[in-house]
């Protein structure tokens, strides 16, 4: 299918949504079938069209970006931190047998424990500023560049390896040379999900007690029963969501241009 | 005159999951300098333990390794080694691949390069140095890893099946290629391979090797083949023929005996 109309058909499924939406919750437009207060459906769903105003005003006036700043800092400097750290967590723990074996049980607990619940213990850690809404990020994002990376100096292969060793390289030289980039090649195949995390980390910990933030608008609203301005949020969320996996791609595109891309076997 | 690569009384002996495998077992082996040696046995027959022994990478369960008369401790700093799968850095380009031996030894970049650039010219693939080696063809990627070998200059050549893995056309080629470079500066080469007739072709003594496990040395040939040679040619000449009835001969039986114990490992 052409590129064009595939954009037009994707806009057409968007607004075709949109509208069904729209149309099943106004109220007193459908006679009543659910329920028999005219009202109820808006309360519950919201009216796409006036979640767009809560947008426009958001966006026209200029309040919204105070907080999608702030979402944004926590969700980069989350990133960033737990990256670093994975990084290195999972370099060290892939090149060496020992500390592995010894951690093994322990990594594999601290994974499997839903980390969310430790939203109010950073709360009461790092107060109700950032900087516990990037702890609860970098605990999301870490594991997942750890295991990434730890399975990537884990695959490194052998001929490589060994390759490398015969031109010479000392052991400072492999790991510069052949775990690093290994390994981070695994960390940017998953950097969509690590971003995805970070911003996770963000919004629940905004949402569990800030005074700033996307989730901190979301958690406000609905407070004051306000759906309208809840799906705003959440649609302001997603569309923030959308921007960072594109930039996201671009840096990936960038800095993997090594690897054989799908598009270069596809069939013309 | 001492010899390049001395094999004394090796022995490999590997722990594995169906208990202790020998995979060589008293190989005493000598290749002089300058003298091109091809290694000739049945698949899984034990030829690439010998080559990664001498090559430092693996040490023997016993027996002794000299190499240009001293004792091997690690890695063989002497010998290039060319691998049969894929060993290029994926993430490095061509040049970048062809300059990493240089680079480990600490010679300045723009230097290396140079060199890099000089010796991708001689393997034929003078403007092909950005590109990545999933862009190039299984050939082009054999001349590369034939140049990142060559640039350190090692006096001694381990080669694994180099060509194994390319069509014939290319691999006759290539086996040209290797004996021009060869002819030029007379390095010792231990070439391993399955095909009694590239064996011949390039060497001037052919040692095959009995069937796993336990393989051992049973037969050594000297090649009075004339050089300068052309591989695709020589191999109608009546004495080539003769040459390779002879040695066919002596490595039947074994190559069935590999044979008969793959198929009954395979069975069982």
């Amino acid at each position: 299918m052409k590129r064009a109309r595939l954009r037009l058909y994707q806009a057409l499924l968007l607004a075709a949504v949109f509208t069904a939406w729209q149309v099943a919750t106004q109220p007193d437009l459908l006679p009543p079938i659910v329920w028999e207060n005219p009202n109820r459906a808006a309360f519950f769903f919201g009216e796409p069209l006036k979640m767009f105003q809560v947008i426009w005003t958001w966006f026209s006036e200029g309040t919204i970006y105070r907080h999608l700043w702030v979402t944004l800092e926590e969700t980069v400097l989350a990133f960033c931190i737990g990256a670093a750290a994975g990084l290195v967590v999972g370099l060290w723990l892939g090149l060496s047998p020992i500390a592995s074996a010894i951690l093994e049980p322990y990594i594999t607990a601290l994974n499997a424990m839903p980390r969310v619940v430790l939203a109010p213990i950073f709360l009461v850690w790092f107060g109700l500023d950032i900087g516990s809404k990037i702890a609860l990020g970098v605990t999301l994002v870490f594991f997942i560049v750890f295991f990434n990376v730890y399975q990537g100096v884990k695959e490194v292969s052998p001929v490589v390896l060994n390759n490398t060793l015969m031109l010479g390289a000392n052991r400072r030289q492999l790991l510069r040379h052949v775990y690093l980039p290994s390994a981070t090649s695994w960390l940017f195949s998953s950097l969509h999900v690590s971003v995805g995390m970070a911003l996770v980390g963000a919004v629940v910990g905004e949402y569990l007690g800030s005074a700033r933030g996307v989730g901190y608008l979301i958690q406000q609203a609905e407070g004051a029963f306000d759906i309208n301005t809840v799906f705003a949020g959440i649609l302001v969320l997603t569309g923030f969501a959308l921007v960072l996996d594109v930039l996201v791609g671009e840096v990936e595109k960038r800095l993997l241009v090594w690897r054989p891309a799908q598009s270069e076997t596809e069939q013309l | 005159m001492a010899a390049a690569v001395e094999l004394d009384r090796v022995t490999c002996a590997f722990a594995g999951a169906r208990g202790a495998y020998t995979a060589v077992k008293d190989v005493t082996l000598a290749i002089g300098e300058g003298e091109f040696v091809s290694v000739v046995g049945p698949t899984g027959c034990g030829k690439s333990t010998l080559l990664n022994v001498a090559a430092g990478l693996l040490k023997p369960s016993s027996g002794s390794v000299r190499v240009l008369g001293e004792p091997l401790a690690g890695i063989n700093r002497r010998a290039g080694y060319m691998f049969q799968t894929e060993a290029l850095m994926p993430w490095r380009s061509c040049l970048a691949n062809v300059m990493a031996g240089l680079e480990f030894r600490g010679v300045p970049a723009d230097e290396a390069k140079r060199e890099a650039q000089a010796w991708l010219a001689r393997v034929g693939l003078a403007g092909f140095g950005d590109l990545y080696p999933h862009q190039l063809s299984g050939g082009m990627r054999k001349r590369t890893s034939l140049a990142q070998m060559l640039i350190l200059d090692p006096p001694i050549l381990l080669m694994d099946e180099p060509f194994s893995a390319l069509d014939i056309q290319t691999r006759q080629l290539m086996e040209n290629e290797l004996l021009e470079l060869w002819s030029a500066d007379r390095k010792s080469v231990v070439f391993i391979t399955h095909d009694l007739e590239e064996a011949i072709a390039l060497s001037d003594r052919v040692i095959v090797l009995s069937a796993g496990p336990a393989t051992r040395p049973i037969g050594e040939f000297a090649i009075d083949l004339p050089r300068p040679r052309d591989v695709a040619e020589i191999r109608l000449t009546p004495r080539f023929i003769a040459l390779h009835d002879r040695i066919w001969h002596s490595m039947k039986d074994e190559v069935l005996k590999g044979y008969a114990q793959t198929r009954n490992r395979t069975a069982a």
